[in-house]
């Protein structure tokens, strides 16, 4: 398969903050539509991966290539990069100062001028998928975490990505809200949107990953499809950790 | 096993609310808070009664000097003075100009509260000042020119406060973003700036906006004083708003940054739209006491020849017909000072109210 056919490469990339050498030769092909799953120990550069992508932490060797679109330092480039990924943070990351509706307007209007007109209409219709278009008016700070949570993935989609990236979006949510947020993810895996996860939920990896990737120290350990990866698991080291998340 | 039903909400016993509850709860808690309790009302006792017979029971509000029978304040020389109080040496003929400035100014505050339309509201912010400073300085539309040395009293007070706030305000912006540039330079000339201006007395710089900075210039281009001095506040003003916009800044997270970098908005955009306006609310309360000490400030221009509402007090006095009222005149003054600052105070409340959406 040629490299033009990947929705995303990464070849050979490296990373360093200072002297730690935070990604160690990272290598990943992405096909368009693939949902791929990454998981690891805190620290292992699972998070730092994804934050390449849409250029958020810069790499210092290796290559990235987005939907065809080499990723370099140009401000244009990376804008063009940008508006294709979208990207939902472990902490929501909601702007407190502007209605959930207005958080949605943003990029749209701003970043790709639409008329507000359209661009409402395309914010109610996303608010609507992930149930929450009745607090449209809301601010953010008076919405639980979940619907924090599913506002930042709406925000997203308001500018029709082809690729969404998740930083643990789980992460910091009371146990009761945590269904909620995967049910609008996996709903949204359905749609053959390319997806790339890294998260713990280890039930939304068997249920919707095409393929989980397991990283530690700034390496990619193993790759599996998932019910081979928790079943079978080759190294020692995701044994280890498989046995100490799944424990309890 | 056990279950339990759950309970209606009670209301809370009487014992724990009501003037009285207040009372033994605030200022009779125990021995000691009693005892500070009465100090205070005794305290109270022995200032207040003297003070409101000197300045209203017992002060003379109106006649001739000659005429004053009463023990308290002469407000007479207040009323007599208060036109230089408030327009200095600008032509008494002319009064109706500053007069009509300030009703186009409550006009202005009003019609950014109530007009919606943000064309509108762009034409007015342009058209405002240069509506002012036509009426006030004339020299278009058929009105007289009248020169800043004329400028003085309460108007120039409040118009240097007015000018250095508003002027200072988009540059110690722009100031605090270079200071977190990743440009060196820029961040440099910032930084640089910002540490020196923030070294110096404000006295120190309009000695040189007024003393130094013509020898630059040569002898055909005369600045205008008042203009030297609205500069150089403006510039002092800016690094200290730099300071405070900075303090914003640091508080908002980083996620925020990253949530505007990942939809695509550009720095500016980002600015603007995201970080900006979280920043500058988290800073009002130190903008507005920044911007309330500057109009305390501004009273350091008599310094250089221009005559403010203090210095206008102190001229009077020095008129012979009016020696010895130097009291009422600076407690005048300062009421003025107060009700001005406090004014602004409140004011940076109720947008702070207005501006909070964590409910």
């Amino acid at each position: 398969m040629s490299e033009h056919e990947f929705m995303i490469t990464m070849q050979d990339v490296n990373k360093w903050y200072g002297d730690f050498h935070v990604l160690k030769d990272v290598n990943l092909n992405i096909k368009k539509g693939e949902k791929l799953v990454i998981c690891g120990p805190s620290g292992s550069g699972k998070s730092t991966t994804i934050r390449c992508l849409n250029h958020l932490e810069k790499f210092q060797e290796g290559k990235i290539s987005i939907n065809g679109t080499d990723l370099i330092e140009d401000v244009k480039v990376v804008r063009h990069i940008r508006s294709q990924v979208g990207m939902v943070f472990q902490h929501f990351n909601l702007f407190p100062h502007l209605s959930v509706l207005e958080n949605l307007l943003l990029a749209p209007t701003w970043v790709h001028n639409k008329p507000r007109k359209e661009a409402i209409e395309t914010a109610m219709y996303y608010l609507e998928r992930v149930k929450i278009a009745d607090q449209a008016h809301k601010y953010p700070n008076q919405l639980s975490g979940g619907q924090q949570q599913r506002v930042a993935i709406a925000r997203c989609l308001c500018i029709n990505p082809e690729i969404m990236l998740f930083d643990e979006p789980t992460s910091a949510l009371d146990p009761e809200m945590v269904s909620e947020v995967l049910e609008v993810m996996v709903e949204l895996a359905e749609e053959g949107i390319t997806m790339i996860c890294v998260t713990h939920e280890m039930g939304f990896a068997k249920k919707v990953a095409d393929r989980v990737i397991f990283m530690d120290a700034g390496q990619i350990i193993e790759e599996n499809e998932p019910h081979e990866f928790f079943d079978n698991p080759q190294s020692d080291r995701l044994k280890l950790f498989l046995d100490q998340i799944l424990s309890h | 096993m056990a279950t339990y039903t759950m309970k209606e909400a009670k209301p809370a016993p009487s014992t724990s609310k009501g003037l009285l509850f207040w009372l033994r709860e605030n200022l009779f808690s125990d021995i000691k808070n009693s005892l500070l309790t009465l100090v205070g009302l005794y305290f109270l006792y022995t200032i207040i009664p003297p003070l409101l017979n000197w300045m209203i029971f017992d002060a003379t509000w109106s006649g001739t000097k000659d005429e004053v029978v009463k023990e308290g304040a002469r407000w007479i020389f207040i009323v007599e003075k208060f036109d230089q109080f408030i327009y200095g040496f600008y032509p008494e003929s002319l009064h109706w100009r500053p007069n009509l400035v300030a009703l186009i100014c409550i006009a202005f505050l009003l019609s950014m509260k109530f007009v919606k339309n943000i064309n509108i509201k762009i034409a007015l912010i342009l058209l405002f000042p240069v509506v002012c400073f036509v009426l006030i300085s004339g020299g278009g539309f058929g009105l007289e020119v009248v020169e800043t040395e004329k400028w003085g009293g309460l108007m120039l007070t409040v118009l240097v406060a007015a000018v250095g706030i508003i002027a200072s305000f988009p540059i110690g912006i722009i100031l605090a973003l270079g200071r977190q540039s990743h440009m060196p330079i820029v961040k440099t000339l910032c930084v640089g700036f910002i540490e020196f201006v923030r070294g110096v007395p404000l006295i120190t710089i309009l000695f040189m906006a007024s003393v130094v900075l013509p020898l630059f210039f040569s002898d055909g281009i005369d600045f205008d004083k008042l203009l030297r001095a609205l500069i150089g506040i403006t510039l002092f003003q800016a690094a200290y708003i730099a300071e405070v916009v900075r303090g914003g800044l640091q508080a908002i997270p980083r996620g925020q940054y990253e949530a505007s970098e990942s939809l695509g908005l550009s720095y500016w955009q980002g600015m603007i739209l995201v970080i900006l306006p979280q920043a500058l609310k988290i800073s009002i309360p130190n903008l507005v006491g920044s911007f309330i000490s500057l109009f305390k400030d501004t009273t350091l221009v008599l310094i250089i020849g221009l005559f403010d509402i203090l210095a206008m007090v102190t001229l009077t006095n020095s008129d012979t017909n009016w020696l010895g009222y130097e009291v009422e005149g600076y407690v005048f003054v300062t009421m003025i000072y107060w009700v001005i600052c406090f004014t602004m105070s409140q004011y940076s409340k109720s947008i702070e109210r207005k501006f909070n959406t964590e409910h």
